[in-house]
């Protein structure tokens, strides 16, 4: 008992104590002439599976001429691309242990994760409202005085929706679901009169639910979310490349016809239109393309 | 690994909050510890009914008690938690329903302890069946044959050495209901693995987090462990079946 206390003690501190090392990127994808991406299942339409089980999306259109670059500069002849699926718990610790080189998901940028891990510069901006029943004739967030309201565990939208309550005084009756599919099932069952998340997540699956036209994403913003491809911290080299990559992009307009491409016009795997405008936000943005965290674009008016 | 460690997340306060992580983690374990205690107060006395009925002479109970066993017994514990929550008040009438689905006061406990009692309570009556069956007949018809009626053969004779013989087993099942009362997270308790979601997005310390509620769940399991023994040590007759030391 008192040994294998001991050892656990040991083998804490250790882990505890390591010190982080410099990430050389570019190294070890020369070295293994192989790199991974990280990928998203059902973050539409900015990385998510089509029929083919392939990874498409507005992200992974970015992370591709990313990838093309890494290849040009390094001077490879080949480079194997490699894509690790992963969830919202895992992406980080993913990217901090080496596993995936390239996270193109739909991480928000935050000063919390900061500390862990970097970013490139943001190309999509998310803003957190609430999707309602066009029926119930809400509107605003006043509304949900006392009635239900749903959003997903282990999600910032949560700690955003007590933080409004608190400030202005209000109580919703908060009802959590697993993921968002669970949650959208709980505005859908009339469990809850509201969902509050990110307003893209929202659009996306409101397109592919039964009834799309019984919807509508309403009301005030909670919060704005800066969305951006995630890499290792302490990488010089890589994080240059990355945001040379994505700099050019925006420079040569090239991101505006990508923005169109999934989020203006018909997409799979259902052909359905998001019919999501760029907001003058992510256009500011990317005129002068930033990895700001979340933090600066909510500075308190 | 290029991980950021920060042991004193603990201590610092929430995003947009004025409480510290601490408190989400005890408000978890709160949260925990009811829903573990209420569902195995259920488990137990539901249990130790059907697994009773199991040994009944009476065909049609005891097929009741073997159908109710098997029902709880086959499903997944998490899906188990989703027929509750999602589908179960669909069939209800329209009213009611909306009534379960928005009015119901603590809706997600009252499932979710619900759902762990009845699914634990199959496992209990398993476990008491086994031990009821581990006599020997003898026990029974000595018992009738000093002019108890059954239900006293039970009472008196039957079930006290019953119970004795399964501590042990029943042991693991008490420590496995403060475990298995994680997956009401799924259904939006704000129990122990809920507020570790919500931690690790909210601080991004996922790693101390995860260590931080291991230690606790093995606390509680432990401590239910220690209880269970004591109980087990203290219950102890000498000349009794499970006396053995």
């Amino acid at each position: 008992m008192k040994k294998s206390l001991t050892f656990g003690l040991t083998l804490v501190s250790a882990l505890a104590l390591s010190q982080p090392v410099l990430a050389d990127t570019l190294a070890k994808v020369k070295q293994s002439g192989s790199i991974t991406m990280g990928i998203r299942e059902s973050s539409y339409p900015l990385s998510y599976l089509d029929d083919k089980q392939q990874p498409i999306g507005y992200h992974i259109d970015i992370c591709n001429r990313i990838v093309d670059t890494v290849k040009t500069k390094l001077d490879l002849k080949t480079l194997k691309v490699a894509h690790q699926a992963v969830t919202s718990q895992n992406r980080i610790p993913l990217v901090t242990n080496g596993t995936v080189d390239l996270e193109c998901g739909s991480t928000t940028n935050n000063a919390a994760r900061q500390n862990q891990v970097a970013f490139a510069p943001t190309v999509f901006i998310t803003n957190v409202r609430m999707a309602v029943k066009k029926s119930s004739g809400i509107t605003s967030l006043s509304q949900l005085n006392g009635k239900p309201v749903a959003t997903t565990t282990g999600t910032t939208s949560v700690q955003l929706m007590r933080a409004h309550e608190k400030g202005k005084g209000i109580d919703f009756k908060e009802v959590y679901g697993k993921d968002h599919a669970d949650s959208f099932l709980m505005l859908e069952t009339d469990r809850a009169v509201a969902f509050v998340m990110d307003d893209n997540l929202l659009a996306g699956l409101i397109v592919t639910s039964k009834n799309p036209s019984e919807y509508a994403i309403v009301g005030e913003t909670l919060n704005i979310e800066p969305i951006a491809i995630m890499i290792r911290k302490d990488d010089p080299q890589f994080q240059g490349l990355v945001n040379t990559v994505i700099k050019d992009l925006a420079k040569s307009g090239e991101i505006d016809k990508l923005y169109a491409k999934w989020f203006m016009s018909p997409i799979p795997p259902k052909s359905a239109n998001m019919n999501f405008p760029m907001s003058d936000t992510l256009k500011t943005a990317l005129n002068n393309p930033t990895d700001a965290p979340a933090e600066q674009f909510n500075v308190k008016k | 690994m290029n991980y950021h460690w920060n042991w004193g997340i603990f201590l610092e306060q929430v995003k947009g909050g004025d409480e510290t992580y601490l408190n989400w983690l005890f408000t978890g374990l709160g949260w925990t510890l009811a829903v573990a205690i209420s569902a195995w107060l259920i488990a137990l006395s539901i249990g130790i009914g059907i697994g009773t009925l199991r040994t009944a002479p009476n065909k049609g109970l005891a097929w009741f008690a073997a159908t109710w066993v098997e029902l709880f017994r086959n499903v997944p514990l998490l899906v188990q938690m989703f027929l509750w929550f999602f589908v179960v008040p669909e069939l209800l009438p329209r009213e009611w329903s909306l009534w379960v689905k928005q009015d119901l006061p603590a809706k997600e406990f009252i499932t979710a302890t619900l759902c762990l009692g009845l699914f634990t309570s199959a496992r209990v009556a398993e476990q008491v069946r086994a031990g009821i069956q581990s006599l020997s007949r003898g026990q029974t018809m000595a018992g009738l044959a000093v002019g108890f009626t059954l239900t006293q053969t039970y009472r008196y004779v039957i079930l006290p050495m019953a119970f004795r013989i399964i501590i042990p087993p029943l042991t693991s099942e008490f420590m496995n209901i403060f475990k298995n009362s994680s997956v009401a997270f799924a259904i939006g308790v704000m129990e122990l693995t809920f507020q570790a979601r919500q931690m690790q997005e909210d601080s991004e310390q996922g790693i101390e987090t995860y260590l931080a509620v291991t230690v606790l769940y093995f606390i509680c399991a432990f401590i239910a462990n220690r209880g269970m023994a004591f109980l087990e040590q203290r219950t102890r007759v000498p000349g009794f079946i499970a006396s053995a030391k």
